[in-house]
């Protein structure tokens, strides 16, 4: 029986790197895909550009707007001198938000009257948004904090000119620190999310595709009449893409560290049984859907289907604990979303079997559950 | 040209059309699918993020920050722990996201009126979630704080003291920061580019595949009416499903709609046009219908999702990547739709995104009845 499984293994593998489109296919678009997704995909917001509305025009204004461009997150790129060209740069797109200076401003922080500072934000990318925003609130009540302090001397000195220290209040500040990925890249996140994501592209297609081609072209039919078994057809036939799927593995995660330098804190061999695990999924997916399909066309077609959903549901950009609950629950159908897990936690938070046993649980399940369903399906269809 | 031949294959490819009842249902029922699975599904709102205490202080005072966080929509409070172990398990499981832990001396500093620093933990890899999370934990944090101030002061002062500098933060196009308004805008976008690229791609590697193409071509029938022909049918198609995706942007999931609806309707025509000119380019390219289909999705699926600003803005990718989105055709409809729905603006500030994508149409057509007259010499 290996004697047999190793021919076929053998013919598939030559089969597959013999053309010399075939092996640029099975390497390049997956290294391609890394290299876009890795450098278009990102959601942080390091520049954000404002247009500064000073109609106060005095020493304590241009302080604010200093702390503003001194805080490294803002750009001033118009100085919008009526309500017309605010509304023209947040229009255009050209500012992200505009801050409007009140005139009085200075007037009334010396006299200890409140005063506001306006900032108009952009809300069309309410994720940008709420960055440029909360980014904004924590300059201007720095700035705020001080000008307390400011009105607090004076008031107190006024009345004893030693009790200047007595004026302290209480002032709660927030330390924060981030675990895992300290500089807040976005690129960390999602890097590991793709290698999880071609993986799953690469084995899925191939395999489908393979054996339809097979069909197709009648040459299963002489695959069939040799001693070769359906169960010994099937190996034969899922294994090189497995290999595959290995070699690409280690291909686009050796570039990611390389490349886009993301931290891999995890067990390198619990990565590649964690990934063993989720090829049976996708193997046995498109195995199934080589089941399904008469042409190579119903394959593509049919792949498309599982794997966009499988993409966009995964948890790769967009978060599952955000989802509608009910497509919270579909999300437990989808193979890429433990593996997304298993791979983040791998890469990022360097944890081990401790944490991510539940996810290899359930894929371990699952792969052995759609293989079990397309071998018999398989095995059918040949008889 | 003739106007007589031009009707007649738009009519044999509406025949097409309406004949295959099943690929129609698909055509018509797909992009609704993926619009309201998608636009539920996709959503970077970030809010009732789980959230651990540690409370070292133990007084009243800590107690009063905690039912901050508490009390914000922002956050949801998921216990109390004893520890530093109890959140790094709950972080490494991803239970929670953060962990508020108020030091030991918090209430003495707050007594004595000197800085009192509370740590705020965050799982970072998600680092979208984990800046706006940081974002807000930070607000919520320094309203407390200027609550506490101005309370000491005006119980020491005797004077009525008031936050100097008031930030009052306006949100313009999107008040309630939703991020469905400017996800299901975007992915109409997304859709209706896939969409229109199968719907065209195939159909000419289909006549070939068969062998109609010779028929056709037997005729005397021209390239550039088989391309328009083929494409006015299809057109058709992408209207009714462009309609049908607006309809549900509005009504299902009340995107507000602000600006011109003819401004849209034009766009999104000439968008469509350019996008089926594009399927019929690729399937006279790709020799058969297989290669057709994988050369159109991946040339419209990839860019329009990650190359379009649709989600991941344009102007923080690297220069090089930034020059590409330029020829995506997604890009400019995706700016065009933010700008009609939510900001509403009309042609005078959308002129260039609009001449932009007449250009696409005009360029690609040429393209695709050129390589469609090489193929037949």
């Amino acid at each position: 029986m290996w004697e047999r499984i190793r021919v076929i293994l053998r013919k598939e593998l030559i089969q597959a790197l013999r053309e010399p489109r075939m092996r640029v296919l099975l390497f390049v678009p997956p290294l391609v895909q890394l290299i876009v997704f890795g450098f278009a995909v990102n959601l942080d917001v390091d520049h954000a550009r404002i247009g500064w509305m000073d109609m106060d025009r005095t020493p304590l204004s241009r302080d604010l707007r200093e702390r503003f461009e001194g805080s490294g997150r803002f750009d001033v790129v118009a100085l919008p001198r009526d309500e017309n060209e605010v509304q023209q740069a947040l229009d255009s797109g050209a500012a992200q938000a505009v801050v409007r200076v009140l005139p009085q401003f200075e007037r009334d922080i010396q006299r200890g009257h409140p005063t506001e500072v306006q900032v108009l934000v952009d809300g069309t990318n309410s994720n940008t948004a709420s960055l440029v925003s909360s980014y904004a609130g924590e300059v201007i009540a720095e700035f705020s904090s001080d000008a307390m302090d400011g009105q607090q001397n004076m008031r107190v000195l006024a009345r004893s000119p030693t009790g200047a220290l007595n004026a302290a209040a209480p002032r709660v500040t927030a330390r924060s620190r981030v675990w895992f990925n300290p500089d807040l890249y976005s690129r960390n996140y999602f890097v590991p999310g793709v290698v999880a994501n071609i993986i799953m592209l690469v084995t899925l297609m191939l395999t489908a595709l393979a054996i339809v081609r097979e069909k197709e072209i009648g040459t299963m039919e002489q695959l069939m009449v040799t001693p070769v078994r359906p169960l010994e057809l099937m190996l034969g036939k899922t294994l090189p893409f497995a290999i595959v799927g290995l070699v690409d593995l280690t291909l686009i995660s050796t570039v990611a560290l390389l490349i886009f330098r993301v931290p891999f804190r995890g067990s390198v061999l619990l990565l590649f049984f964690c990934s063993v695990l989720f090829l049976m999924t996708s193997l046995g997916a498109g195995l199934f859907l080589s089941t399904i399909s008469q042409t190579q066309q119903q394959a593509m077609m049919g792949n498309f289907f599982f794997s966009m959903p499988a993409f966009m549901l995964s948890g790769f950009a967009f978060p599952i604990r955000n989802m509608p609950v009910v497509v919270q629950y579909l999300t437990y159908l989808n193979p890429l979303r433990y593996f997304m897990e298993i791979v983040r936690g791998l890469f990022l938070k360097g944890v081990g079997i401790a944490v991510l046993w539940p996810q290899m649980v359930c894929l371990a399940v699952y792969g052995v559950a759609v293989m079990g369903l397309s071998a018999a399906r398989f095995h059918k269809k040949l008889d | 040209m003739s106007f007589r031949r031009l009707r007649a294959i738009f009519i044999k490819e509406l025949h097409h059309i309406t004949r295959d009842a099943r690929s129609l249902a698909m055509a018509l029922g797909m992009p609704v699918m993926m619009l309201l699975l998608y636009g539920y599904a996709l959503s970077l709102d970030v809010d009732r993020v789980p959230t651990l205490v540690y409370d070292e202080d133990q007084t009243s005072d800590s107690r009063d920050l905690i039912r901050q966080f508490e009390g914000s929509r922002f956050f949801d409070v998921q216990g109390l722990v004893d520890g530093y172990q109890p959140i790094q398990r709950a972080i490494d499981r991803s239970e929670v996201l953060m962990a508020v832990v108020i030091p030991r001396d918090y209430s003495r500093n707050v007594g004595l009126g000197r800085e009192a620093p509370v740590e705020i933990v965050v799982d970072g890899s998600d680092s979208n979630t984990a800046s706006i999370a940081l974002g807000y934990a930070e607000t919520v944090v320094r309203n407390y704080s200027l609550a506490l101030r101005t309370e000491s002061m005006n119980r020491r002062g005797g004077q009525h003291v008031s936050p100097a500098v008031d930030a009052r933060l306006r949100v313009w196009y999107n008040s309630s920061l939703e991020s469905k308004n400017y996800v299901v805008p975007g992915l109409i976008a997304v859709i209706l580019q896939i969409i229109a690229a199968l719907l065209t791609s195939l159909t000419i590697a289909r006549e070939w595949e068969m062998g109609t193409m010779e028929q056709l071509l037997s005729t005397p029938l021209r390239p550039v009416e088989i391309v328009i022909g083929k494409t006015m049918a299809y057109f058709l198609v992408g209207v009714a499903d462009s309609a049908i995706a607006l309809l549900v942007a509005i009504f299902v999931f009340q995107v507000p709609f602000r600006g011109s609806f003819l401004v849209l309707a034009v766009s999104m025509c000439l968008f469509l046009v350019g996008a089926l000119f594009w399927g019929v380019f690729v399937s006279a390219v790709a020799k058969t219908q297989l290669a057709a289909f994988q050369m159109g999705l991946l040339s419209s699926f990839l860019p329009g999702l990650l190359l379009s600003g649709f989600v991941y803005s344009i102007e923080t990718m690297p220069p090089i990547i930034q020059a590409i989105t330029h020829i995506v055709p997604a890009r400019y409809v995706v700016t065009i739709m933010k700008g009609v729905f939510l900001k509403g603006v009309g042609l005078e500030v959308l002129w260039g995104e609009l001449g932009f994508l007449a250009l696409y149409a005009a360029v690609i057509f040429i393209l695709a009845t050129r390589k469609l007259n090489q193929k037949l010499a």
